[in-house]
């Protein structure tokens, strides 16, 4: 089945099973792997892409489910990596692997959009359903404080 | 060196502080090495370079300025990019801000004389093996521009300088660039010595990670990522029990679903049971990996489990308790006969400890993308050594080595998983692209990448230990029981032996005795391999034999490793800034343990809080590390901070639960690690002992987080935790008095010399292997 999808601001036509996880259309059919796979059961946040600016986990979200809404990848977030998050996350060194840290990435943006100050508590529940194994979890909670500074000035 | 020792302290601990407060303050770079964002991880680090001149096979310069590093090992995060680069910058003396880092050509380093000497990255030990001859390669290249110089200049290359990629004979100067190719052409007579640690201007100083700006915004590539012209992909099958086979599949019921291309048997070849070997499964091929699972999730499949699919955690713990019974093989004996005086002492102190099968569980999953043509074979592999797949590619399809090209990508972590063990996928994505004519893309679901990882071995030990008058221990004695497929290579008793086996504590009557027991499920190295197990076991052990015996247990590590210089610079640093203590009220803990890994030794003081209700928070962790020598103590911080993150993963949430056969808990809703929330705050110190010797950082820092955590449970609540996951322990505690009183209680039987008041104690005394 035929219908587009609207992603970072430009209009796909896609031709596969409305059922089709979001993310495997970004990822096979688009070419957009910056948002990856790590579980496929929305347990590890490393596939997190915004809709309509809300973050939600594209493995366990159908692509037709998104027709008509604005999705937004870590490839969209910013024309340059130029969002806070981006420049914060660099600033700290936060990635080792980085496997994940599209889906954190994404999350930490969508907090802040809501939430210009977070307290830590709002950090951690904004957070917790993104699994790091590299255990960047302190340097991630610096860096969204610091974005938060990045996005005031 | 006492008075560099407090230098390099210093220097660390500043290092250290801008760490910390880099959020709180806004900038992190308060170091003085001019544009130190400035340098960068090529565009496309995976592909061949071609700019600039090559000097050697690690660097070449182009007319521009810019120095391009190759670097042969695989980036998993820890920093391989940045450490190669600064250890050849250092030596050839550029710039910082003119580096561009990409990843060494494979088929070139296989096929042309090795020039990389190592490729793999294991064992904590990039830099600390590997500097001398990373470090000639820069040093030769400088020496050698040099010697170009002054063949120019008419003058002796001993007057010739060469700094931050200027060459400058009296009033002659030129850039690196304009004598490349000229340096390029030239053998020295004899290759300079690498510079001593007192002579580096850009080792030893905090610099950011080079991997991070391409990690922010899905440039970076992984394996995971490669998308080919007419590529097909794959989802694999094995048998959930490993070494059981695929009895029948029915591909007829799938065949016709939209884009299903194919369906591919593999095979376990007999006698082949190495870990890069293939499983006996199934795949299926379509025109998307979203097809090619649905399809494979629908597809009847049967195996035939065969022996090994009745065997569960509790057929395993059945053949422990059996086998600590038995004398196993003597791998430590010192003094006189040990069991003999334990069974002779009135003051025995014993116990048991196990820790179950873990996984890696890195969060790229288990992947493949192979390219069969007739020219030609390209590989992308998530691995620790680039070189691995190539040569077993060649071998699966019996190709030259010549023909077969690997392309360097990121790697979505490791953590030692993804070395041989990792590589049986590579096999299967050459077979299916073999076969079918196209280039495939094979990815392992998450639960096939748990359940046919090769996963950490279990453990199960036993501890008996003599005290004397002075509460201090006269005879002290262990046995192991580990499960390994094979009980050899990796797992076998050099790796189960670390940290019991080879235990720092000086104590004049020793024995130490291992059962290496075969089981069906696969093992391999798994971040600190040995000391992540054992040092569970072995650190909380000597703090019952302190308690029992009246020792303060930071007192008693000091007593006990007396003389022994890196373990002191670690204890005495750690009693200076963490401020260990046993005095805390009821339901508040403090713990500590120290080890020694890949030749460093860390210790780690933790403080934790535990409500009535049994509720853990582990609040605080203080790492201190002696590695010899570092040289770039803010990536240090980092990997320091993320062991402490995935030890506790396992010690408090993790444990792979085996049921007939295969392990169940194989996806993150039922295999718990450590969240955000949970994460604890992680203060690193550095404390370098710059004796002529090197330690790793990449492991060495987790194994001491969950003894120290346990430890300090101990205190909060009187409950001593011999077993992980720590989370499925009850922890509550009911209002008594004084942490001391409390301790006496728990304690104070055995100290009494009443073995029938602690039944461990009781059993070890009574036990024939103990006896005989």
């Amino acid at each position: 089945m035929a219908f587009t999808l609207t992603i970072n601001g430009t209009p796909h036509e896609v031709d596969v099973e409305p059922e089709t996880p979001l993310l495997w259309v970004l990822r096979d059919n688009i070419g957009l792997t910056g948002t990856k796979f790590g579980c496929g059961i929305a347990q590890c946040g490393v596939c997190t892409v915004h809709i309509d600016g809300q973050p939600v986990r594209s493995c366990s979200t159908t692509a037709a489910s998104a027709v008509g809404h604005e999705i937004t990848t870590i490839e969209g977030l910013s024309p340059d990596a130029s969002h806070p998050v981006q420049r914060a996350w660099v600033e700290h060194t936060v990635p080792q692997c980085g496997y994940c840290q599209s889906g954190q990435i994404m999350a930490a943006a969508a907090l802040l959009a809501r939430a210009p100050d977070p307290t830590d508590s709002e950090i951690d529940s904004a957070m917790a359903g993104h699994l790091c194994r590299c255990g960047t979890y302190p340097r991630i909670r610096k860096a969204i404080h610091h974005a938060a500074k990045l996005a005031r000035t | 060196m006492e008075s560099q020792g407090q230098t390099q302290t210093m220097v660390s601990r500043r290092a250290v502080i801008r760490t910390m407060i880099g959020a709180g303050g806004g900038m992190i770079l308060g170091f003085h090495i001019p544009g130190a964002l400035a340098a960068v991880v090529a565009p496309k680090p995976w592909t061949t370079p071609t700019d600039g001149v090559e000097i050697n096979a690690w660097l070449a310069l182009d007319a521009d300025g810019t120095v391009t590093i190759r670097v042969p090992h695989t980036e998993q995060g820890q920093g391989a990019l940045t450490s190669v680069s600064m250890m050849i910058a250092e030596e050839l003396d550029v710039p910082w801000d003119r580096i561009q880092a990409v990843f060494a050509d494979m088929n070139r380093h296989v096929n042309d004389g090795e020039e990389y000497v190592v490729t793999s990255t294991h064992g904590s030990q990039l830099v600390r093996q590997q500097h001398p001859h990373i470090m000639q390669a820069g040093a030769s290249a400088r020496e050698r521009l040099k010697e170009a110089a002054a063949r120019a200049w008419g003058v002796d290359r001993s007057g010739v300088t060469a700094r931050q990629g200027t060459l400058t004979a009296g009033n002659r100067t030129a850039s690196y660039a304009e004598f490349a190719s000229a340096a390029a052409a030239i053998t020295l007579e004899r290759e300079p010595a690498i510079k001593t640690p007192d002579q580096w201007w850009l080792l030893g100083k905090p610099v950011p990670r080079l991997d991070a700006a391409v990690k922010v915004d899905g440039r970076a590539h992984y394996a995971i990522d490669t998308r080919l012209d007419g590529m097909v992909y794959a989802a694999v099958k094995c048998c959930p029990v490993p070494w059981g086979r695929l009895a029948n599949y029915d591909f007829a019921r799938v065949k016709d679903r939209r884009g299903v291309i194919a369906a591919i048997e593999f095979k376990a070849v007999p006698g082949r049971t190495e870990n890069s070997d293939m499983q006996n499964g199934v795949a299926i091929v379509a025109d998307s990996w979203y097809r090619a699972k649905t399809a494979l999730d629908l597809m009847p499949v049967e195996w035939d489990f065969g022996p090994d699919g009745d065997v569960g955690a509790d057929t395993q713990a059945a053949k422990a308790a059996e086998l600590l019974d038995v004398t196993g093989d003597v791998s430590n004996e010192t003094g006189e006969d040990t069991l003999g005086l334990i069974a002779a002492s009135g003051r025995v102190v014993g116990s048991e400890y196990h820790r179950p099968y873990e996984t890696h569980a890195r969060m790229e999953p288990i992947n493949a993308t192979v390219s069969v043509t007739l020219e030609r074979v390209d590989v992308w592999s998530p691995t620790q050594n680039q070189a691995t797949p190539l040569m077993l590619v060649a071998e699966q399809l019996n190709r030259d080595p010549k023909d077969i090209h690997v392309h360097t990508v990121f790697l979505g972590g490791a953590f030692g998983g993804n070395g041989g063990g990792a590589t049986a996928v590579t096999r299967q994505a050459a077979e299916i692209s073999r076969r079918l004519g196209r280039p495939v893309k094979v990815i392992w679901s998450r639960e096939e990448d748990i359940m046919q990882d090769k996963q950490r071995a279990p453990v199960y030990t036993r501890l008996a230990a003599a005290l004397r008058d002075d509460g201090l221990p006269e005879a002290f004695f262990s046995r192991s029981i580990w499960f390994t497929r094979d009980a050899v290579g990796s797992q076998g008793p050099a790796t189960a032996d670390r940290a019991i086996g080879t235990m720092p504590y000086r104590v004049p009557n020793r024995r130490h005795e291992l059962h290496n027991a075969a089981a069906h499920i696969p093992t391999a190295t798994h971040r600190a391999p040995g000391t992540n197990q054992n040092g569970f076991i072995i650190e909380q052990f000597v703090d019952e034999l302190a308690l029992a015996g009246d020792w303060d247990p930071l007192e008693w590590r000091l007593e006990m490793t007396k003389g022994m210089e890196p373990w002191q610079r670690v204890l005495r640093k750690l009693k200076e800034v963490a401020g260990f203590t046993t005095e805390l009220p009821r339901g508040e803990g403090m713990g500590i343990a120290v080890l020694e890994d890949h030749a460093s030794y860390c210790g780690a003081c933790a403080t934790v809080s535990v409500s009535r209700r049994g509720e853990l928070r582990v609040e605080k962790v203080v790492l201190v590390m002696n590695s010899g020598y570092i040289i770039n103590p803010r990536a240090a911080a980092e990997q320091m901070e993320g062991s402490v993150i995935w030890e506790l993963s396992h010690a408090l949430y993790g444990g792979l639960a085996l049921e007939r056969g295969r392990f169940v808990n194989n996806n993150f809703d039922s295999y718990n690690l450590m969240r955000m929330p949970q994460a604890p705050e992680v203060e690193v110190h550095f404390a370098m002992s710059e004796d002529g010797w090197w330690g790793g950082i990449g492991e060495p820092a987790g194994p001491p987080t969950p003894p120290a955590v346990a430890n300090a449970i101990f205190f909060a609540t009187g409950k001593r935790v011999r077993s992980t996951p720590i989370g499925r322990h009850d922890l509550s505690w009911s209002q008594g008095s004084s942490a001391q009183v409390m301790i006496d209680a728990t304690v104070g039987a055995r100290h009494a010399g009443d073995p029938s008041a602690s039944p461990v104690a009781a059993r070890v005394a009574r036990n024939g292997g103990l006896l005989q």
